[in-house]
């Protein structure tokens, strides 16, 4: 067990866990940050998508002690009331089906964006390619991330 | 009050295709008055219409949806059933996910493409009724008839005399007036809410990680619980020590739970894989799964035994295997009981003489293998289990099938049961099976705490409920003209064959003969997506388009000819199908998909089903790159009659044309000497977006056809439809699912 340091969503956290212990974890089971998804714990499904030093990272592939000091932005703090232009396109095209994968694939998708502000298809689909969503939307991403791109410009 | 009104309700249960489930009720029974909630000039209240209707005096108003939801967006489109009926601003309306409460809501159902169909009557009657108990209550209170007021937009309206009411206001008078029976219902004309897109009401919450799921449940003193299961299929526990595990910072207590006890009867949907587990509690997740690893367990091989289960009310023998089972031996032995004699299943005409006589026969097998659910939330339960209730949150997709469950297994009298249907992340049927339930329910007692049972993507791989593996093959017997005299289709599976042997192409050649058999195994198997028909149509609607091009027809010509031949002639008396609607979606796809001018060098695939009550067809478009099929276009036609919330059908066709593109490409779990050889994401392909069509543009027939079933439908038609396209790009046939290991083979 050894004390850290976490900035996360611009607050200031301290936890007493043993350093080893993957971010996912000490977000959802410490500090209750639930919106990032246990997946797969192998960096397969992308479920657990956060941003750290704002490029997209697979939170359950990153031990806490390498993330302490750190800028980390959780979907809890990707907005602060759930507008940022990907969640808002995500509303607009109604992406989710049972929406598990969703904050996932908005992290990674907002950090598309901010790295590539008119992501082709081929950008999309290699980007996004790491989040699995089972039930299917793919087609409804593909979409609501074109009109994120658009919108995040006006 | 007593309510004079005379209330019955019943309960109905008769088989559907697939093999599952139809549960109908009468809904009525729910909608009894109720007393005003809370004391007069307190907070404001909740006054309750019926179980699914509450209104607050400022007008705001409250629609319960009863059905758990996985995905299919049922939390939007039942109140908009409800909202309907009642009358009242769609924007304005809260909508509220009701509890595990089946004598109220009467049917809490998610499975088998069946909420919306099994609700459409029922719940526009629930809106109904309130609107016309909420009208009565102006009538009185203005002593005008019933008959000159009309209910708009939550309020009521007397147009002669311009006066208004609104709801909120008559809301306590109306709780308190008898239920009448009989209200009158909108005709299809009349709708305006049905039938217009409306967003995901919990959408908000989904985009900005609210907690929705059974995962995110937490409450202060909760424990975190994980189970070790045997390594392997046809393996037991046998001794295990856990003294290492129990000193592991954070481990609470390591202990063995047997789930369902010796002498339970099993039921329908209490598939359980592994009875005896070694159970692993801590404080959080990582120092439970750090524990787990220290316990050394001892494991056996399993003896063959026989449960009996109660399936509906039919009592059955279930013979559970011993061995170590290997999918090279399973193919192996399927493609030798394919040759063996099998059950007839139905025959038609004398189809012997047909092939005896048959100047060419065209003959084909097709298997698939057994395929894991992989919800994007692994399985997990909440539980605490006190004196005084026994609570959940589960993520459950019939939870009332649950009741006598937990209460043989636990112990619970089934009025101390409290479960929060939570939003689950992902089902097509693997969340039917609820022995999670149980585990955590098991666990809480022992703890004498809240607890949170997790499963890994390991443990949810390896402990599963899966599609069966299945064969088929498909044999046309033709005469001297190439007409087809006779059509034989024989087929198997582990543990359970896929013929539906009353679906089309049944009923439309005078010479038919289906068998199936069955291989026991010791794998579990479940529901998955319509897990019968979606091999079936892979193979059957194959099998016409190679059919098709061997007697040198247009696929889709070729299947509304036979169609047509059914409708007009058909042979047989227990043709499952409606020749009129399976031609409609063919007729529509061929139209929208624009297949007479199919421009030269498009490798377009053709396929249709009917499953589930509803009928769908896709064409497909490929080009191959890389090896790997690109998905240029699906053209999707469904009729599954009217249409509630268009958009979330919308997406729910395209989510099914994803998945099944996804599974008959990747999908199939391997099984080595009882292990699953594949145990997380990594080492399972699934569908990715690079992989996702570029377009899907789907259409519904418009029809005044009460809603039948959509989650279902789509998904089987895909795989033949790709299959049929892969064909045309690469000259080769697809018979063995996955494809992708036909794509990759060296030639």
């Amino acid at each position: 067990m050894a004390k850290m340091n976490l900035k996360v969503n611009h607050k200031n956290y301290t936890v007493d866990v043993d350093p080893a212990t993957p971010l996912l974890w000490v977000l959802r089971d410490h500090l209750h940050l639930v919106g990032t998804k246990f997946g797969c714990a192998v960096g397969a499904c992308g479920a657990c998508t956060i941003h750290l030093n704002g490029n997209a990272m697979k939170s359950c592939q990153l031990p806490v002690s390498a993330a302490a000091t750190q800028e980390i932005t959780t979907i809890e703090g990707l907005s602060e009331h759930g507008d940022h232009p990907v969640q808002k396109a995500w509303l607009d095209i109604d992406v989710a089906q049972c929406g598990y994968c969703q904050t996932g694939q908005i992290m990674a998708a907002a950090a598309l964006i901010k790295q590539k502000p008119n992501p082709t298809d081929a950008d999309i689909d290699n980007y996004m390619s790491g989040n699995i969503c089972r039930c299917g939307t793919y087609i409804r991403i593909r979409e609501a991330i074109k009109t994120a791109a658009k919108n995040s410009k006006k | 009050m007593e309510n004079k009104t005379s209330r019955r309700s019943f309960l109905k249960v008769s088989s559907i295709s697939g093999g599952g489930m139809l549960l109908g009720f009468s809904w009525l029974a729910s909608l009894k008055p109720s007393e005003v909630m809370g004391a007069a000039g307190a907070a404001p209240e909740w006054i309750e219409l019926n179980g699914f209707i509450k209104i607050m005096a400022d007008n705001q108003i409250k629609i319960l949806s009863p059905n758990p939801e996985f995905g299919q967006n049922v939390m939007t489109s039942l109140p908009m059933l409800i909202a309907e009926e009642l009358e009242v601003d769609w924007k304005k309306i809260q909508v509220e996910m009701g509890d595990y409460d089946t004598p109220t809501f009467k049917s809490q159902f998610t499975g088998g493409s069946n909420s919306i169909r099994s609700a459409w009557m029922p719940l526009r009657k629930a809106g109904a009724t309130a609107k016309l108990m909420l009208l009565q209550a102006a009538a009185i209170q203005w002593n005008i008839p019933v008959g000159e007021l009309t209910a708009v937009n939550g309020t009521v309206v007397h147009k002669a005399s311009n006066k208004t009411i609104t709801y909120g206001q008559l809301a306590e008078a109306a709780a308190k007036l008898p239920v009448p029976t009989n209200p009158v219902m909108k005709k299809p004309s009349e709708l305006n809410l049905v039938g217009k897109s409306q967003k995901n009401v919990e959408g908000p919450k989904v985009v900005s990680g609210k907690p929705l799921f059974t995962m995110d449940y937490q409450v202060p003193g909760m424990l975190i619980a994980m189970a070790i299961h045997p390594p392997a299929f046809g393996m037991q526990l046998k001794s295990y020590d856990a003294s290492e595990a129990k000193k592991m910072p954070g481990i609470k207590d390591v202990f063995d739970i047997e789930v369902y006890k010796k002498s339970y009867e099993r039921a329908g949907f209490d598939t359980r894989t592994f009875n005896h587990l070694i159970v692993v509690v801590g404080n959080s997740t990582w120092e439970v799964i750090n524990a787990r690893k220290k316990v050394v367990a001892q494991w056996e091989p399993i003896v063959e035994t026989k449960e009996m289960v109660n399936n509906f009310g039919r009592k059955r023998e279930e013979t559970i295997p011993a061995g170590l089972e290997s999918s090279d031996k399973h193919m192996q032995e399927m493609l030798d009981l394919q040759g063996k004699k099998a059950r007839v299943l139905r025959k038609d005409g004398d189809p012997e003489a047909a092939f005896a006589a048959a100047k060419k026969i065209v003959e084909k097998t097709y298997s698939a293998p057994f395929l894991p659910h992989n919800t994007m939330e692994p399985i997990s339960c909440f539980a605490h289990i006190t004196d005084e209730k026994a609570f959940f949150v589960a993520p459950i997709q019939i939870p009332d099938m649950m009741k006598q469950n937990i209460v043989a297994n636990l112990d619970v009298p089934a009025d101390k049961i409290e479960m929060k249907l939570a939003r689950m992340g992902g089902g097509f049927g693997r969340r039917a099976y609820g022995h999670y339930i149980i585990e955590a329910g098991l666990i809480s007692k022992k703890m004498k705490a809240p607890i949170k049972l997790i499963y890994t993507r390991e443990d949810d791989m390896t402990n599963g409920v899966y599609r069966p593996a299945y064969i088929v093959t498909y044999k046309a017997a033709l005469d001297a003209n190439n007409n087809i005299t006779a059509i034989h289709v024989k087929g198997g599976g582990i543990p359970e064959h896929a013929v539906h042997e009353n679906r089309f192409p049944a009923g439309a050649f005078e010479n038919y003969l289906a068998e199936g058999w069955e291989l026991p195994s010791n794998i579990t198997i479940g529901a998955f997506r319509a897990p019968r028909s979606n091999f079936i149509a892979s193979a059957e609607q194959s099998f016409l388009d190679e059919l098709a091009q061997t007697i040198g027809k247009d696929p889709i010509d070729f299947r509304i000819e036979l169609l047509k031949k059914a409708k007009t002639n058909p042979v047989g008396k227990n043709n499952e199908y409606n020749a009129d609607r399976y031609i409609g979606v063919l007729e529509m796809v061929k139209e929208k998909s624009k297949w007479a001018a199919t421009p030269k060098g498009t490798n377009r695939g053709v396929a249709a089903y009917f499953c589930h009550n509803s009928y769908a067809a896709h064409v497909v478009d490929v080009t191959m790159k890389n090896g790997l099929p690109q998905i240029d276009n699906v053209v999707s036609v469904l009729d599954c009659g009217i249409v509630v919330n268009p958009d979330a059908a919308k997406n729910m066709v395209e989510g099914a044309v994803v998945d099944g593109i996804g599974n008959c490409l990747f999908g199939g779990l391997k099984f080595d000497k009882g292990v699953v050889t594949q145990q997380n994401l990594n080492q399972y392909r699934m569908i990715r977006m690079r992989e996702a069509p570029k377009k899907i543009d789907v259409h519904f027939v418009q029809n005044n056809i009460d809603p039948t079933g959509l989650g279902e439908p789509p998904f089987p038609p895909i795989f033949a439809a790709l299959a049929n396209a892969m064909y045309k790009a690469t000259g080769k046939r697809f018979y063995h699912q996955p494809f992708f290991n036909d794509l990759t083979k060296k030639a």
